[in-house]
């Protein structure tokens, strides 16, 4: 639409702005750094792009501000119209066709320019071409800024300018001023017009939008006319004389019956007259306003007659649209905007006229016979005259007047009830009040959710008694059979054997314990060696109880045991004299020699020196001391490996850290780490 | 309000106890306690678990089939309410809770039925066995009666410990 453009023109910079804008425009988006050793061709490149760019950028505003002001004779008649009686066609068209000069002259400006820059050989000669290039476009400018300051005056007044639709439904409000006109349109639209009671508080036109049979209607609101000759009118009233006679509207004329807005019936009647032209082909209806100061019938006799001529008039235009001559009611009406009696039926009544000539029109024209072909309004035919309202039965006629009895008569509330009791803290409805069951007495009993672990409704079931019997009965049976069963009762240990049943277990248990010990910390516990260990030390003591234990006498065995050890003793001791055991032991008996004694003594409680290394004894399976020796050594070469290795015997492959830090992390100070 | 069965181990949860998972599904698992809720967390099957009633039931320790379990069963329709028939139905309740205890008492009692006769056996057995432990095999030749040596026999001294008195 033509006149939502008014608003989005963009701002017209001042002069010396728009001078700054593109200027500054240049300097940022050219490249700026230029010295004096460059190529000639690459000087004369940068001037050039210079002034190109700013030319550029001048034309470009410049067209847009061309662009987007409107074009006079292109607009509406009424917006060219009011355009020219508001800013003087002719000044704006001078104020855009200078803005045109000077882009023009822009152009040339840089055209010359540029081809001097072509010739320029020296970086000198080059920036003082370009100095001079810019400085004429910034003169052309300035010459016209007062152009510009113009236009952008325009430019923020049609900003402001009501947005009129002249082609739809349009009400347009005319009189003299203080009739009146800006309350009526207060009152049938959200307008907010002044409405003060010196004349000319409208300087303006104003829009507001009602609505009528699903319809939207401009209403206009116009500043009030004077009755002058028609060059002598100011700008005000000429912009409500160009809404006349461009829109094609329907007209109400406010009448000022009671003479408080300063004019007599008379000077509204001249006003009528002289501008009756206007109201050609348009639905004119005359609206006496403030009668609730002076009612119609009241006024004096020129007065009436004067509204009578004025009637005749308007009824002129009831006749050349078509509509019905024998009905005056639409043509003059009364109403009071202060009590707003009538204000509704006015506005009705022009709606109606409006919407009746708009669509006249549509019928005659072209259009139209095409579509009226389609259309076909299908009505049943009657098939007699009887009357067939609608029938509603005696009972339902009956039941409704009986619902509404009731509900004139208060039903007592739950809230009611609440207040009575001590209201909402205090008194808490019971729910329960309304249940149905079979027994009223059981409404307010409380039922328990939970028993003994279980859900009590899981349990309900009506049959729930005649199960349960079955259920007992089923009981009984089974405990009666029950009695055959009894348990066997016959291998039972006596009390020893269960002592010595005890005792088997515990010391199998003591065996596994201590194995599993050994087995869990194998390789990572240190051992006390069995010399050390006093409780599993190879001790007579030791021998003894353990034989005990198990009921055996121990005395043989310890004796021989102790016996075997001394023997050999005695033996070696006396054998370096190279004699026979048994003499010794004659000899001693014998012999109570004390040295001897006293030797013999020491000698069986001390250690005594051990045998020679090769030497050959009977159990062993040697041949001779040589084969002995031979053995010997190879016994020990074969551990000192191992020995060096710190292990303990030939299974042993405990590696105690498997992944050695110093072995597997670490630079190295030369050679490569990528194996290690 | 209602108690729940937890999902893991079928132990009853109480109002304000455990956690219910809603899975993306819609199924609702609810857990008793924590230790519960964890196990589902390791996907752990309740049926392989040796603790919960779901492995009991599958491996025979409980009871499974039985008409005392048929009483109680999820009723979706509320049946309207009758004061005779909450009493009846409380009064049951326990009888029944009964006559499930001693059901369940005589299936435990089934199944530890042999019990008592295998372990004298295996004692017996054990007994004649290991005896070598604790009473020697000379002895027992002697005293064939699986009764412990009670006697603790006393260390002869050395003859030459004797001698030297009388010598010096």
């Amino acid at each position: 639409m033509v006149q939502y453009n008014f608003k989005k023109i963009t701002v017209v910079p001042n002069g010396k702005e728009f001078i700054d804008i593109i200027l500054s425009r240049t300097q940022r988006q050219t490249p700026t750094v230029v010295h004096k050793g460059y190529s000639i061709s690459r000087l004369r490149q940068f001037y050039m792009r210079k002034v190109k760019y700013t030319q550029q950028n001048f034309h470009e505003k410049l067209s847009t501000i061309i662009e987007e002001f409107p074009r006079l004779d292109d607009i509406h008649p009424f917006y060219g119209d009011l355009l020219h009686v508001l800013y003087n066609k002719d000044h704006y068209k001078l104020a855009l066709g200078q803005i045109n000069t000077a882009r023009n002259l822009i152009s040339k400006i840089a055209k010359d320019y540029v081809r001097l820059l072509k010739y320029g050989d020296s970086l000198y000669r080059c920036k003082s071409l370009k100095v001079a290039a810019l400085g004429r476009m910034c003169t052309v400018i300035k010459r016209i800024a007062p152009s510009l300051a113009y236009l952008e005056q325009i430019r923020q007044h049609m900003a402001r300018l009501p947005s009129i639709d002249p082609n739809t439904r349009t009400i347009l409000i005319c009189g003299y001023p203080n009739v009146g006109k800006s309350s009526f349109i207060n009152k049938i639209t959200r307008a907010d017009v002044d409405v003060q009671p010196y004349a000319f508080t409208t300087k303006s036109l104003f829009v507001g939008h009602t609505d009528y049979k699903y319809l939207r209607y401009q209403v206009i609101d116009t500043p009030g006319i004077l009755d002058r000759p028609f060059e002598d009118r100011n700008i005000i009233e000429m912009c409500s004389i160009t809404a006349l006679a461009h829109l094609r509207a329907a007209v109400l004329f406010f009448l000022d019956i009671s003479g408080s807005c300063g004019y007599s019936i008379a000077a509204q009647a001249a006003l009528f007259h002289s501008i009756k032209s206007l109201f050609m082909n348009k639905p004119l209806i005359i609206v006496c306003n403030k009668t609730d100061l002076q009612p119609l019938e009241g006024i004096s006799e020129e007065d009436a007659k004067l509204v009578m001529e004025m009637k005749a008039e308007a009824m002129k235009t009831v006749i050349g649209q078509g509509g019905d001559p024998l009905n005056d009611e639409g043509v003059l009406l009364t109403m009071s905007t202060l009590t707003e009696e009538g204000v509704v039926s006015v506005k009705n009544a022009a709606c109606e006229r409006l919407l009746d000539q708009r669509v006249e029109l549509k019928m005659k024209s072209k259009k139209m016979n095409d579509c009226l072909n389609r259309f076909h309004v299908a009505v049943p035919k009657p098939r007699d005259q009887k009357e067939r309202p609608p029938c509603i039965p005696q009972a339902v006629l009956e039941g409704m007047a009986k619902q509404q009895a009731a509900e004139k008569e208060k039903r007592k509330l739950e809230r009611d009830l609440e207040e009575e009791n001590g209201g909402a803290g205090v008194y808490s409805a019971s729910l329960k009040k309304h249940y149905i069951l079979k027994n009223d007495d059981w409404k307010e009993d409380i039922m328990p959710e939970i028993l003994d672990g279980h859900n009590v409704y899981d349990f309900i079931d009506p049959d729930v008694l005649q199960r349960l019997e079955e259920l007992e009965q089923e009981e009984g049976l089974r405990a009666e059979e029950e009695d055959d069963d009894f348990e066997m009762d016959g291998k039972e240990l006596t009390l020893e054997e269960q002592e010595a049943l005890a005792e088997i277990r515990k010391k199998k248990s003591l065996l596994i314990q201590q194995h599993r010990i050994k087995k869990s910390t194998a390789e990572s516990r240190p051992t006390v060696p069995r010399k050390f260990d006093k409780e599993k030390k190879f001790t007579s003591e030791r021998m003894g109880r353990q034989l005990s234990a198990l009921g055996l006498d121990p005395t043989l065995a310890i004796n021989r045991f102790r016996s075997k050890s001394r023997g050999r003793k005695r033996e070696r001791s006396l054998g370096r004299g190279g004699n026979d055991g048994d003499d010794v032991m004659d000899m001693d008996v014998d012999q109570p020699n004390k040295k001897l004694r006293a030797r013999s003594r020491s000698l069986s409680r001390s250690r005594s020196m051990s045998r020679p290394p090769g030497e050959v004894v009977a159990g062993e399976g040697f041949k001779d001391s040589a084969q002995k020796v031979k053995a010997l050594k190879l016994a020990k070469k074969s551990v000192k490996k191992r020995n060096k290795d710190a292990r303990r015997g030939e299974a042993d492959r405990v590696i105690p850290t498997l992944k050695p830090k110093h072995l597997f992390s670490g630079k190295r100070s030369i050679g490569k780490t990528t194996r290690r | 309000m209602r108690l729940e069965k937890c999902w893991f181990c079928s132990s009853t949860v109480y109002p304000g106890h455990g956690i219910q998972f809603v899975r993306n599904d819609a199924k609702i698992f609810r857990f008793c306690r924590s230790k519960c809720h964890k196990n589902f967390k390791m996907k752990r099957n309740p049926r392989k678990v040796k603790w919960t009633k779901a492995y009991r039931r599958l491996h025979g320790k409980d009871m499974t089939q039985d008409s005392t379990f048929e009483f109680e069963r999820k009723r979706n329709r509320p049946e309207r309410y009758d004061r005779n028939l909450a009493e009846n139905t409380l009064k049951a309740i326990k009888k029944i809770d009964k006559v499930r205890v001693d059901r369940e008492a005589r299936h435990h009692a089934l199944r530890m039925k042999g019990k008592k006769a295998k372990e004298q056996r295996e004692a017996a057995k054990e007994l004649e066995q290991g005896i070598h432990m604790v009473k020697a095999p000379a002895v027992l030749e002697k005293e064939p009666s699986l009764t412990l040596p009670k006697i603790k026999v006393k260390v002869s001294r050395p003859q030459a410990e004797e001698n030297h008195p009388m010598e010096e």
